[in-house]
């Protein structure tokens, strides 16, 4: 059955970078093809032409830090047919999570020389804490890939192909030889879920884990494999402490290692 | 006189949450407050504690559009801080990198953020549908910017390979000699954008600034450079910190820079521009010339012609560096860590970005000060709408508001940086 009309998509920014919503326009082969397919209703870092909702589907970048942002995206899921989170802010509380294991009163009065002019939440939290998430596409930043198939696949009433092993499985892919077993480089990859394509073992350096935990990581494992090429505890905690600090596995393994 | 009110609830193509209050009291402006509210995140205080060399991977988050530039700065402040330089190929090959970076931002706010508003389109997909040939020319060119990025960094966006000393693993000659294919096509390309750009229709307006940008012996300047302005100031780097000073206001999450006793000042494009006319390419200066662009240009909203004209620097400078490349003997400079402190200020596209990290014995960072370009130009920004709204009360409301829009973008605002939405209020009394 021919579709009435184009499916609206409107693009929502919370505490972030701007480079998972930027990802979208980084797809400079595919920007004016999606742009066909979809009404681009509210994209603001692009048009300032802003379609009223609801919307088809919204990608959701960014994570909740402020009292007016835990309000504002339960307006966006109350406008959103599929709600969508893309990046490691909106999955996980993004680097700036990193709050979460301080006092944000702290880190306030270190930042700005008038602390009672900021209002900040104590934690930095994904959106999937505040709101029903449709799914959640993962990383630091999101592979434009994964992005247009997600895009895809809601448009076209599927489930996304975005598979959940670890970078281990991209690796051997790609033919890279292991960088931890060949020279003994300590590497997040066997606790991380695929979908950047192994970039890092394939630069010459340890996976530092920005897409966040594999479905079911061994974290304990991997930690013991890393003590044992000489890695210390307060380096392993910084380690799971990164870009997914807050996803749960990575949370609990670096609380492990600080002792 | 009868009070009127405009009210815009987005500024839209900047990147960041941000807003503009404007007071218009019988034909005079009243008040000007150009606001950030974008949350803040905390970057300098959760820095501390973690190493050095986590400081490239970690400040790139601060902005996904220039992440290169947060790499650079802090790369080079951690190098000052343990002594070594980064020379010869890795040096070039970080030149390459940073001029992929300012081809894929320049294009993204020439053809995407800017050129919109100069032709009258909410954005670019449907500016494409009357100029398809003009937006296919900027996402191509764009791309090869990106291309850049990607095989030097592995990624366009938080690239992976830059780190204290030089690079995790370099590439080989033939590796990029494909970009160099590219990059052919994409200075022809640039340099059709310089005149493409020239002939949008620019309001009259310029302004008596003071620029302060990097100047090198003999390079445009990326990384490396004295900082020097129009008006008087010439320091080395080491020394920003007892120039320039940060205030916080209280409408802003951003912390406004000044330069002591002489408060605003303008970076990015058009501070080098004025700054370094000499040290562009000849095909550059030839190409500015012909656009009707003298050595030096007062008017901001001809940013966008003097960031079309560093486009084709950039294509032109990272071919001269791939033909030049001969791989170097190993991917990174080794250090020792020490304890000291480092400064390194490059040359963001939106201009210069500062970095000073005091470091303990073990290489962990006590603490850090980051001063992006956007915090640098926000007094600029309000002190431009305090000159330009008064010469057009006349114009109807919309077209007021759309102008003062158009300014505010012709700083390529990130406002992720400085610390998003944009929200403009004109209010008429």
């Amino acid at each position: 059955m021919a579709r009435a009309r184009k499916p609206k998509l409107a693009v929502w920014k919370f505490a972030s970078c701007d480079g998972c919503q930027l990802s979208l326009l980084d797809c400079e082969d595919e920007l004016l093809a999606v742009a066909g397919a979809v009404e681009i209703a509210n994209f603001p870092e692009a048009s300032s032409a802003v379609v009223k909702g609801p919307y088809d589907l919204s990608l959701v970048e960014g994570s909740v830090t402020t009292q007016h942002d835990a309000e504002r995206i339960h307006l966006v899921r109350r406008a959103s047919k599929f709600l969508v989170t893309i990046g490691a802010c909106a999955t996980a509380g993004g680097i700036q999570a990193l709050r979460n294991f301080k006092d944000v009163k702290e880190f306030i009065s270190i930042v700005y020389a008038t602390p009672q002019y900021i209002s900040s939440l104590n934690k930095s939290t994904p959106i999937a804490d505040h709101v029903l998430v449709d799914f959640e596409l993962r990383g630091c930043p999101v592979n434009k890939y994964q992005l247009v198939e997600v895009l895809s696949a809601f448009l076209n009433g599927r489930k996304p192909n975005t598979p959940p092993h670890s970078v281990c499985v991209e690796c051997k892919q790609r033919g890279t030889v292991c960088v931890m077993v060949a020279r003994g480089t300590p590497c997040l990859g066997p606790v991380t879920h695929a979908g950047c394509g192994a970039i890092c073992p394939a630069y010459d350096r340890g996976c530092y884990g920005c897409f966040g935990p594999m479905e079911t990581p061994n974290t304990e494992s991997l930690g013991a494999q890393w003590v044992q090429l000489g890695v210390k505890e307060p380096d392993l905690v910084r380690a799971f402490r990164s870009f997914n600090a807050y996803a749960e596995a990575f949370r609990k393994a670096s609380e492990a290692h600080e002792g | 006189m009868k009070g009127k009110t405009i009210k815009v609830d987005y500024l839209a193509r900047v990147e960041g949450e941000g807003a503009l209050y404007l007071r218009i009291k019988a034909d005079r402006v009243a008040a000007v407050q150009f606001k950030i509210f974008e949350p803040p995140r905390f970057f300098e205080a959760f820095l501390r504690g973690r190493n050095s060399t986590e400081a490239p991977d970690i400040t790139a988050r601060i902005c996904g559009i220039c992440p290169i530039a947060y790499q650079m700065s802090s790369v080079h402040a951690m190098e000052d801080a343990y002594g070594i330089k980064v020379e010869g190929p890795l040096r070039a090959l970080r030149r390459l990198i940073y001029c992929g970076e300012w081809i894929e931002s320049h294009v993204l706010h020439v053809y995407m953020l800017h050129a919109p508003d100069f032709l009258g389109y909410p954005d670019a997909i449907r500016m494409a549908k009357d100029h398809p040939e003009a937006v296919e020319r900027g996402l191509k060119l764009k791309k090869v910017g990106n291309d850049i990025v990607t095989l030097l960094g592995g990624r366009e966006i938080h690239p992976i390979n830059v780190r204290v000393g030089g690079f995790y693993r370099v590439p080989a000659r033939r590796e990029l000699e494909p970009l160099a294919e590219k990059l052919k096509w994409a200075r022809d390309a640039a340099l059709e954008t310089v005149r493409w750009a020239a002939t949008l229709p620019f309001p009259e307006f310029e302004q008596d600034y003071e620029f302060v940008a990097l100047r090198h012996p003999d390079e445009y300047p990326f990384n490396e450079g004295r900082l020097v302005s129009n008006k008087g100031l010439n320091i080395p780097v080491r020394e920003y910190e007892n120039h320039f000073v940060e205030e916080h206001v209280e409408h802003s999450n951003a912390l406004h820079s000044v330069l002591k006793d002489r408060g605003a000042y303008h970076t990015g494009p058009l501070a080098r521009y004025n700054l370094n006319f000499d040290r562009l390419s000849p095909l550059a200066q030839e190409a500015a010339r012909a656009a009707g662009l003298g050595p030096k240009c007062l008017n901001p909203f001809q940013s966008i012609v003097v960031r079309s004209v560093e486009t084709l620097y950039a294509c032109d400078e990272a071919l001269r560096i791939i033909g030049e490349y001969e791989p170097p003997e190993a991917p990174a400079v080794p250090f020792e860590p020490r304890a000291s402190t480092g400064c390194g200020c490059t040359e963001a596209p939106r201009g210069i970005l500062y970095h000073r990290y005091r470091l303990d014995k073990e290489g962990v960072i006590l603490d850090a000060k980051i001063v992006p370009p956007t915090s640098q130009n926000q007094k600029c920004i309000e002190s431009d709408l305090w000159e330009f709204v008064p010469k057009y009360l006349d114009l109807p409301h919309a077209q007021l508001q759309h102008r003062c829009e158009q300014l505010i973008r012709n700083y390529d605002p990130c406002i992720s940086c400085a610390t998003h939405f944009l929200k403009l209020k004109v209010d008429r009394e």
